[in-house]
């Protein structure tokens, strides 16, 4: 990889250094006020690496040693990263640490930046993922490391600024939007989530609405197949392989590449 | 306060799942070849679903029933929406997006 790839890689993550940065302080200053120092917000944002979670489970460190409730917060707040996985399998390929480690840190910005396939063209793929996912993962770590020594002194109000992640998903939608042709998974998927977020609330809107896709996108599927019966027969193999242009350019599902 | 160990043991299961959580897919079907043509359809389409669906999660404690009416957050995205479909500037529409989000917050609402 040359060095304007890792400037590139740099670059696609600013938007997640500001918000890491932030988010990670709030987490430090907030584990701090349990009792937990510096060290300590390193090695959760270092060893466990969820935003959600991290924020979540401050408050199993506070209340009497309970190591089953930890399992179970951490299944449910991180439930969705099952679907990041599912996403990213024609994409993470091999068996090597780098990859691992990829899987490790895919986390919902990482996910972000990283689902649409997209890489500098002359860049090796896998290396310029490893090194988007690695820069991430320092932002997380030196923000929390931050907001744990620091994190009271801040010169200045930074109320809102976890809109930041909000900004970024927006624009991601609205460059996958203008990506592809079949705009049928994007809107499934909004109007299925406000649907659950509306019947289930804010808490746990977020497991059935992966349910309510996963059917969507099966019956999808479906529907494709059969209109493409033809073509059915020859998996999208190519798809995976031609790096970027085919996953885009998906019209007519798996059967057509 | 717990005791270290006490500690370290809740951060170990909290990695442990998640990390389980983020493998499980590439565990259950390590062979590109052998995967179920479902699977394949799901790593091109699921990534359109799931953004959309975190929009939604960034949304889901904005309360549209009372006084506010969420209109920081309509207002911001709606901002971002233009000027991204206007200028396609990834720093420039997170940014604007942001910095009006929070003089909103900070200042009007």
């Amino acid at each position: 990889m040359k060095k304007e790839h890792y400037r590139q890689a740099f670059y696609m993550t600013l938007p997640v250094m500001t918000g890491y940065l932030f988010l990670g302080c709030a987490f430090g200053i907030l584990f701090q006020e349990q009792g937990y120092g510096a060290l300590w917000a390193a090695l959760m944002s270092l060893t466990v690496y969820a935003g959600s979670l991290q924020f979540a489970a401050v408050s199993l460190f506070a209340a009497p040693f309970s190591p089953l409730s930890a399992l179970l917060l951490a299944l449910t707040v991180n439930v969705r990263h099952v679907f990041y996985g599912l996403s990213m399998l024609n994409k993470y390929e091999g068996n090597t640490l780098t990859k691992w480690y990829c899987v490790f840190g895919l986390s919902d910005e990482t996910y972000s930046l990283l689902c649409t396939g997209e890489t500098p063209k002359d860049a090796d793929p896998a290396r310029f993922r490893f090194f988007v996912t690695l820069f991430d993962q320092c932002y997380w770590i030196l923000g929390s490391i931050a907001g744990a020594l620091i994190g009271r002194y801040l010169p200045f109000s930074s109320e809102g600024i976890d809109f930041v992640m909000t900004a970024l998903f927006l624009v991601i939608v609205i460059e996958q939007w203008e990506k592809t042709e079949d705009h049928r998974p994007a809107i499934g998927g909004f109007i299925l989530s406000l649907i659950c977020l509306f019947v289930f609330g804010a808490d746990s809107f977020l497991i059935p609405s992966m349910a309510a896709i996963l059917l969507f996108q099966y019956l999808l599927y479906r529907r494709d197949g059969r209109r493409n019966e033809a073509s059915d027969s020859q998996t999208p193999l190519g798809c995976a392989e031609t790096k970027s242009g085919a996953q885009t350019r998906k019209k007519g599902g798996a059967g057509t590449c | 306060m717990l005791t270290t160990s006490q500690s370290l043991i809740l951060i170990a299961i909290l990695a442990a799942v998640t990390f389980f959580t983020r493998a499980v897919p590439f565990l259950l079907f390590p062979d590109k070849d052998r995967m179920p043509p479902f699977v394949r359809y799901l790593g091109q389409a699921l990534p359109y679903s799931i953004m959309a669906m975190l929009v939604v999660y960034c949304y889901r404690n904005v309360k549209i029933t009372s006084v506010v009416f969420g209109a920081p957050e309509f207002i911001c995205a709606l901002v971002i929406l233009v000027l991204h479909r206007w200028k396609h500037n990834l720093i420039l529409s997170i940014a604007a997006g942001t910095l009006l989000y929070m003089a909103l917050v900070q200042t009007v609402f």
